[in-house]
């Protein structure tokens, strides 16, 4: 049985002039019937599944639908059609700075981080140490967070949410975080991560990664779904050939190999 | 089977708890880190209050009601952890929107987070208020016991609103400046420094439709009159504060998807 299971999975968003305005604006345009939101589809009719192990890239441009489909899978938000189902611990890191408190310390911080990922207070009492090892900011631990470089928030981020084994790892273009020797780390760790078998899905712009660690890519354009398949190689190929406007969306051909 | 049932139930507990513990900390830190004076004046804030109360109204009311003092602080505690456990609870949800729009957290936490700040503080207000009790000669009586009942109901009331309120308040941003009027005109309507027996019968029915005017009812009666509030007085609160409580879970249970799409 497969480790995750997307099935006809369309997201939406709503958009229009609806959001910032108060009830008083709300009633009036109303009335006047100038309310108006309107469905957008960030994602349509997606599917695909995952074995235990599986190491898929998501490719596709700006606006494609990537990070939705992702917030999707972690549980951030609903399909709105279609399902998805998983098996086990699902780890991600989407966006890794975003809801940090500048006005608490280090400390404090990583403890509230470790509470947000659904940890423990035993688990984070016992990994505190390693993980501001690992993020190298000993001497930062009774700063307040706003003194850190962005550098340093990320390499706390990633510290804390790799922490753990997942069965599923879900990352967003975050494969690079932190200066050149904390890269390094950070892939290693990640590494380790993914060899310990965990089901992986990447986002990223750089096709070198994506070909040289991936065994399935997922290749979406505005919300559709181009390709599935495990050929990479063409996959990618065809991608650049894409981006490059050498070759139009209907002529892919890696579309032919769907799941 | 079963076991495997618990063990994550258990798991998920914790988790919640040990989320709930640091965000209780979290709002504390950043409440209280930047006034000098910190908690010391969120104890301060309602005295001053009280006493610039009891100096005007004196001239009206002192003569007719006995314990005048103890009467005002009956109602202005009850009023003011309503007041501010509604006002801090409502921007909660918008608050925390970094996190829970990039992260699976259960949203309600935030908000019974923050409540559980505003309780704190009213227990501690709700001390000196026994002090107070006691300097202005109030005969303590096991009664005083049931007093539990209202603070109990009144925090379950207190976390219903603060839902409903933190929910809207994504939707319809002019809530706040709504809500700030909204207590102004309920303050009057509390009977915080006047007895509404000076009313005709109609309108003193009139005051029973206000939630907050029965927790203050049932504080006076214990504290002031030594007397066992009604039957009805009991179900009246305790029904309230369900309904609120249910009325603003059901909206977070409905919406829950829905909030993202706001921020
Ligand atoms: N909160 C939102 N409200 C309305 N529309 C949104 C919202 N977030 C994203 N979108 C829209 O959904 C579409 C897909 O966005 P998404 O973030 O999934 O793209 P992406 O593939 O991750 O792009 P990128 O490579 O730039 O990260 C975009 O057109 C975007 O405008
Ligand atoms: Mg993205």
């Amino acid at each position: 049985m497969s480790i995750i299971e997307v099935h006809n999975v369309s997201i939406r968003y709503k958009k229009g002039n609806f959001k910032d305005i108060g009830l008083k604006d709300y009633i009036i345009r109303k009335i006047r019937g100038t309310y108006h939101v309107e469905d957008f589809w960030a994602d349509k009719d997606i599917n695909f599944s995952l074995e235990n192990g599986d190491m898929l890239g998501i490719i596709g441009t700006n606006g494609a639908g990537k990070s939705t489909l992702l917030k999707a899978i972690s549980g951030v938000m609903e399909p709105t059609h279609g399902y998805i189902r998983h098996e086990g611990r699902i780890s991600s890191l989407l966006e890794l700075t975003g809801g940090f408190d500048d006005a608490l310390t280090v400390r404090e911080n990583t403890f509230l981080r470790g509470a947000f990922l659904g940890y423990t207070r035993q688990f984070m009492n016992k990994k505190y140490d390693e993980i501001i090892q690992f993020a190298e900011l000993e001497e930062f631990q009774a700063h307040l967070f706003s003194q850190l470089s962005s550098g340093m928030k990320s390499r706390l981020a990633f510290s804390v949410a790799s922490l753990i084994r997942p069965d599923i790892l879900i990352l967003d273009e975050v494969l690079s975080v932190g200066d050149g020797a904390f890269r390094k780390k950070s892939e290693a760790k990640m590494m380790e991560i993914i060899r310990g078998g965990a089901t992986t899905l990447l986002v990223s712009h750089s096709l070198d990664q994506v070909r040289s660690l991936c065994n399935k890519i997922l290749w979406l354009n505005k919300g559709q779904q181009i390709a599935f398949t495990k050929n990479v190689r063409e996959a990618c190929d065809q991608y650049e050939a894409f981006l490059d406007g050498n070759l139009d969306i209907s002529e892919v051909t890696a579309r032919k190999e769907l799941n | 089977m079963l076991r495997q049932k618990i063990q994550t139930y258990t798991l998920k507990i914790k988790q919640n708890q040990f989320l709930f513990e640091e965000l209780v900390k979290r709002d504390f830190k950043k409440r209280y880190a930047r006034t000098a004076l910190g908690m010391l004046w969120s104890i301060l804030n309602p005295l001053l209050q009280l006493l610039i109360m009891r100096l005007v109204f004196t001239h009206f009311f002192a003569d007719r009601i006995p314990h005048y003092t103890t009467f005002l602080f009956s109602g202005m505690i009850v009023f003011n952890y309503f007041s501010e456990s509604t006002r801090e609870g409502m921007t909660t949800l918008i608050d925390n929107a970094p996190i829970f729009s990039k992260i699976n957290v259960p949203k309600y936490l935030f908000l019974f987070a923050k409540n559980a700040q505003s309780w704190i503080n009213f227990v501690l207000i709700l001390g000196i208020y026994f002090v107070f009790c006691a300097l202005d000669h109030v005969a303590f009586t096991w009664k005083f016991l049931m007093l539990i009942f209202p603070v109990v109901c009144l925090a379950v009331f207190n976390i219903g609103t603060g839902l409903v309120l933190s929910a809207l308040y994504i939707f319809f941003l002019d809530i706040k400046y709504f809500w700030g009027i909204f207590l102004q005109l309920l303050q009057y309507v509390s009977a915080l420094f006047y007895q509404i027996d000076t009313f005709s019968p109609a309108i003193q029915k009139l005051f029973y439709l206000n939630p907050i005017y029965l927790y203050i009812a049932y504080f006076r009666e214990i504290v002031l009159y030594g007397i066992i509030p009604s039957l009805t007085l009991h179900i009246a609160i305790l029904a309230e504060a369900l309904l609120v409580f249910f009325l603003g879970v059901w909206i977070y249970k409905k919406y829950n998807w829905e909030f993202l799409y706001y921020i």
